[in-house]
């Protein structure tokens, strides 16, 4: 271990010697889940400040990025990692594939909102912010009468059942960290209670980040749960589309690390002081990437509507987000969020809309025994298979990490929870009919 | 290629028929098997401890969401067989038993619904028969309702059917362009006509060519998982693999479990349909005839023809042209038609396009003469020697349909990146893999077509040629290519075309810009909004692309035949 601090520290001296002796050159590759709008402004601005430098972009998603590191490690010929979610930099980090560095650049404070920009060991680096919200898209919403959502409870309301996109935090990093702060936020059994009150309301649970404001932006789906940069890009796009941060969110920072064994460690590290440099971050600012720089100085030159994380009241408010607790049960909320509605969105939408039609009834006319049914079918939805206290605990994390200690398997668990849920709902299905039946 | 060598050179047949398979094996074994089995070996292995075990099958049987999607996948495929032939059999039938005017236009195009280029195919989709899209935008304005096309099993059913079905198509026509006319005028100078021709005489020989395309559509839709996620249907079998093999950092080995799931099955299905075939002998000794005869249809029958094939045709283009008017919109959004158009799009991939078209044409050219190849090997051994397993050959191959994209592009980095070249290159950076990888994945497509052209002819002929003093390898090249040409071409238009928009193997090898594909290209702009007009721009070139290749070499067979015919 000190070995490989007292390697990195002399690699970090001879990098910065002859970063001061000479200008980077070569090609620096760099693999990354970026669309070509963000990447191509920052090559253009890198390979003008760094002549005789080239920036190789290799486009991958997160997930193949990070198998394709993990496959050529023997052999790396990868300079830099560059995405948004910072799980697939600890998944890097905890194999140790990533190479520490100290990058110069001042100017950038520790965190933003609540969440810590840089990793504490140095191993990746955020080099803009980005928050999650609600977009919409103003012509469906105008067909469908559909008001303007400003808070997460809002898209529990009946007006919008089958109008809500998210994608599923299994495969979206960034989605996981909204669970998460929602579950941080409002507590365990109380925070899953209002995911799973959005999620009678979901028209669909997609399997990539994009395909949320994708299907907004044709108007497919309504109302998409989204990081914001998707909805500016859009809005610089021209489609008709409108973005608000709920008050309980998170702002989190997206990322580049330096891979292990870099081929071009000069010119890796080249790009990570540009990119957290000043006329790095103004790239942020084009039209067609409309990030959130982590460098407060540089909103100076951003428009006049531009939101601004370090000022903003709206971001003050952001509640503390704990990375340990979210770290300790990253698999199992991703997994009973798949279980419990990805997999069962069918059957959770059938009681969710029985519940709204008693709700509407109720408000013409009251009556107190279809109240308490309707009550208890919430509360059997609401429902969840194990407590906060053990989604941390060894015996159910072993599971999905593969402990060597005999205890549950992951399917065995899968499947427990999946019955759970499908039990519950069928149950609460029951009672929501027979409330009906009473306000009829 | 050095196989074909062998075999010419090699003096006693069985020996030549014994390297020919063994170096199948070997290409089989390389790049199918191994760096599919240095991945998928964490099916039958303990999570923490690596040990040996079937409990993760167990778990797969007990698992009621897996079950569930097994049963839904199967009833998927099932019906899209049924839907996909009930659209392919008129386009054969009218372009090969009719004098029809633009037969080769209406195959090519029926033969472009298998080009869907990824993700900006999806969107088109959406934005035609989605929930707001086209259609039920405007049949809500009318009449106020609307239709769900693509809700559910039978959304995947009806996008599956319309995206596959050519699979039939071009096998069907291949085949009953195979049929000889004379077999058809003995049937009628016996006094058979009608449909008792059509049951007795055209469907029998016919029915190679139909196996051939509904086995793959059954297996490729039971594999595909695309459509299914496309239309939000996550309880099938190929999705909940891909769901699983895809999540960040997740050591689950169900999704390796479902993957042998799949490749069982697969493999199954194809030895159910050759069992369909067993015993029987649907060879004829003629040749040149020029298929069956073609009857000229008259005023009314011709109006009803021509009626039909444009209301097919109208159905299963209209993903392509919504793509097309999707590469020249401004913005479209919950609108019936965009609300405004431009060529900009074209324009801002102009400039990068041509590296990517070139790309494209190599890449996916070695790869169909490489499947064209094999295929024709494979067929060979199969159907004309008696070496010990040779079906398992076949199966192997065809097995190709049933392992993910993604699957097989971390094991060839597996298989291939430790292997460097002398001056330090891994074996894995070059193009060269990305060729072997998509000529794989396409192997069972031109395979399914060889075999079906070489059950067509009789084994009179090689004898013939035998008897008069050709050897093996002669009668080979003499006699059986040739006249498998109209199949062969079938195989390698079907692998060519799918192989020009495969991305999730490719996406997993491409190591720069410079050695990157259409489909990467478009993968690369489908990530933004900004990118939707050039990616749907890039889409379309690649179709375009595809259909001018398929177009010619159309041509090509049909000139050939005429040739042959007058001789």
């Amino acid at each position: 271990m000190i070995g490989h601090i007292a390697a990195a520290l002399i690699a970090g001296l001879f990098a910065a010697s002859s970063a001061l002796a000479q200008a980077p050159t070569g090609k620096v590759t760099v693999v990354t889940s970026f669309a070509k709008d963000v990447t191509d402004p920052f090559k253009r601005a890198f390979e003008k400040a760094y002549p005789g430098a080239t920036l190789e972009v290799q486009n991958r998603n997160t997930n193949a990025a990070v198998k394709f590191i993990e496959e050529t490690k023997a052999n790396n010929q990868i300079d830099l990692m560059w995405a948004s979610a910072p799980d697939a930099f600890e998944v890097l980090k905890g194999k140790g594939l990533l190479q520490k560095f100290q990058p110069k650049a001042t100017g950038i404070p520790a965190k933003v909102g609540s969440y810590p920009i840089n990793d504490p060991s140095g191993a990746y680096f955020g080099f803009a912010a980005s928050g999650y919200g609600i977009m919409w898209n103003e012509r469906y919403a105008r067909a469908n009468r559909l008001p303007d959502p400003a808070e997460w409870q809002d898209l529990a309301k009946p007006v919008y059942f089958d109008h809500v996109a998210i994608a599923s935090p299994a495969r979206s990093g960034t989605t996981h960290l909204t669970i998460e702060t929602i579950l941080q936020g409002e507590g365990w059994e109380k925070g899953w209670r209002t995911i799973k009150e959005l999620a009678g309301n979901f028209r669909q649970v997609t399997d990539r980040s994009f395909d949320v404001p994708e299907q907004v932006n044709s108007g497919q789906v309504g109302v998409g749960i989204v990081i914001d940069f998707f909805a500016f890009s859009a809005q610089a796009a021209g489609f008709p589309v409108k973005f608000v941060y709920p008050s309980v969110t998170t702002v989190v920072p997206a990322n580049i690390g330096i891979v292990a064994n870099a081929p071009n460690k000069a010119g890796a590290e080249a790009f990570v002081e540009f990119l957290l440099s000043p006329t790095g971050q103004e790239v942020l600012l084009e039209p067609s990437i409309r990030r959130l720089p982590i460098n407060p100085a540089v909103y100076v030159k951003a428009p006049a509507d531009y939101p601004n994380p370090f000022k903003d009241a709206r971001f003050q408010k952001m509640i503390t987000f704990s990375a340990d607790t979210s770290e300790s049960r990253t698999a199992v909320v991703d997994t009973l969020f798949d279980q419990l509605i990805s997999f069962q969105l069918a059957a959770l939408k059938d009681v969710t809309k029985i519940l709204h039609d008693v709700d509407a009834a109720l408000a013409r006319k009251d009556n107190a025994q279809a109240r308490a049914l309707a009550k208890e079918a919430r509360d059997l939805i609401a429902a969840m298979p194990l407590t906060a206290q053990q989604a941390s605990s060894k015996d159910v994390t072993g599971a999905f990490t593969g402990a060597k200690e005999k205890g549950a398997r992951q399917a065995e668990l899968e499947q427990q929870w999946a019955a759970f849920a499908k039990e519950r709902y069928a149950q609460a299905k029951t009672k929501a009919a027979d409330a009906l039946k009473l306000v009829r | 290629m050095t196989v074909a060598l062998a075999a010419r050179s090699a003096p006693a047949a069985t020996r030549g028929q014994l390297a020919l398979a063994a170096g199948i094996g070997l290409f089989l074994f390389l790049f199918l098997a191994l760096p599919t089995a240095m991945v998928v070996f964490v099916a039958f292995t303990e999570k923490g401890t690596g040990q040996f075990t079937l409990v993760n099958f167990v778990d797969f049987a007990r698992t009621d969401l897996f079950v569930r999607s097994f049963w839904n996948s199967v009833y998927v495929s099932a019906m899209s067989v049924v839907w996909a032939s009930a659209l392919a059999l008129p386009l054969a039938v009218l372009t090969t038993r009719f004098t029809f005017r633009g037969a080769v236009l209406i195959q090519t195009l029926g033969f472009v619904p298998l080009v869907m280029p990824p993700f900006v195919g999806a969107v088109a989709m959406q934005l035609l028969f989605g929930r707001n899209g086209t259609v039920n935008l405007l049949l809500d304005d009318a009449f106020g309702f609307k239709i769900p096309f693509m809700e559910g099993l039978n959304g995947v059913i009806f996008v599956q059917s319309l995206h596959y079905f050519p699979f039939i198509l071009v096998n069907l026509s291949a085949s009953l362009r195979n049929i000889d006319r004379a077999m058809e005028e003995a049937a009628q100078n016996l006094g058979s006509s009608g449909f008792r021709l059509i049951r007795r005489i055209v469907v029998p020989l016919a029915m190679p060519g139909f196996v051939a395309g509904a086995s793959l559509v059954f297996v490729k839709v039971f594999d595909d998982l695309a459509t299914p996620l496309l239309l939000n249907v996550k309880d099938m079998l190929a999705p909940q693999a891909y769901l699983r093999v895809s999540s960040i950092g997740i050591a689950d080995p169900m999704g390796y479990v479902i993957s042998v799931v799949l490749i069982v099955v697969s493999v199954a299905a194809m030895w159910i349909s050759t069992l369909a075939l067993k015993g029987k002998d649907y060879a004829t000794i003629q040749r040149g005839g020029g298929g069956l005869g073609r009857r000229t249809l008259k005023g009314w029958e011709n109006l009803a023809g021509h009626a039909v094939v444009i209301a097919i045709l109208l159905l299963v283009l209209s993903p392509h042209i919504a793509l097309f008017l999707l590469s020249i919109a401004t913005i479209w959004s919950f609108s019936p038609l965009p609300d405004a158009y431009t060529l900009a799009h074209y324009n801002r991939v102009f400039a990068e396009s041509s590296l990517y078209i070139k790309n494209t044409l190599v890449y996916a050219s070695l790869a169909g003469l490489i499947d064209v190849i094999v295929g024709t090997a494979i067929a060979y051994l199969v159907l004309r020697t008696r070496l010990v397993g040779r079906q398992w050959l076949d199966w192997a191959a065809m097995a190709a349909l049933a392992v993910p994209g993604v699957v097989l592009g971390i094991g060839y980095l597996r298989t291939f990146y430790g292997v460097t070249l002398p001056d330090g290159t891994p074996l894995a950076a070059l193009w060269i893999v990305i060729v072997l990888a998509l000529a794989v994945r396409r192997l069972p497509y031109a395979l399914r077509a060889c075999m079906a052209a070489l059950q067509q002819i009789s084994l009179a002929l090689e004898e013939a040629a035998e008897n008069l003093g050709a050897t093996k390898a002669r009668t080979v090249r003499r006699i059986v290519v040739p006249l498998m040409t109209g199949g062969l071409l079938a195989g390698f238009v079907t692998s060519f075309s799918t192989a020009a928009v495969e991305l999730s193997a490719t996406l997993m090898l491409v190591q720069s810009n410079s050695d990157a594909p259409l489909a990467y290209g478009l993968y690369v702009f489908m990530q933004s909004s900004n990118g939707r007009g050039p990616g749907a721009a890039l889409g379309i070139i690649a179709v375009l692309l595809v259909t001018i290749c398929t177009l010619a070499s159309h041509y090509i067979v049909e000139r050939r035949h005429i040739g042959a015919g007058g001789r």
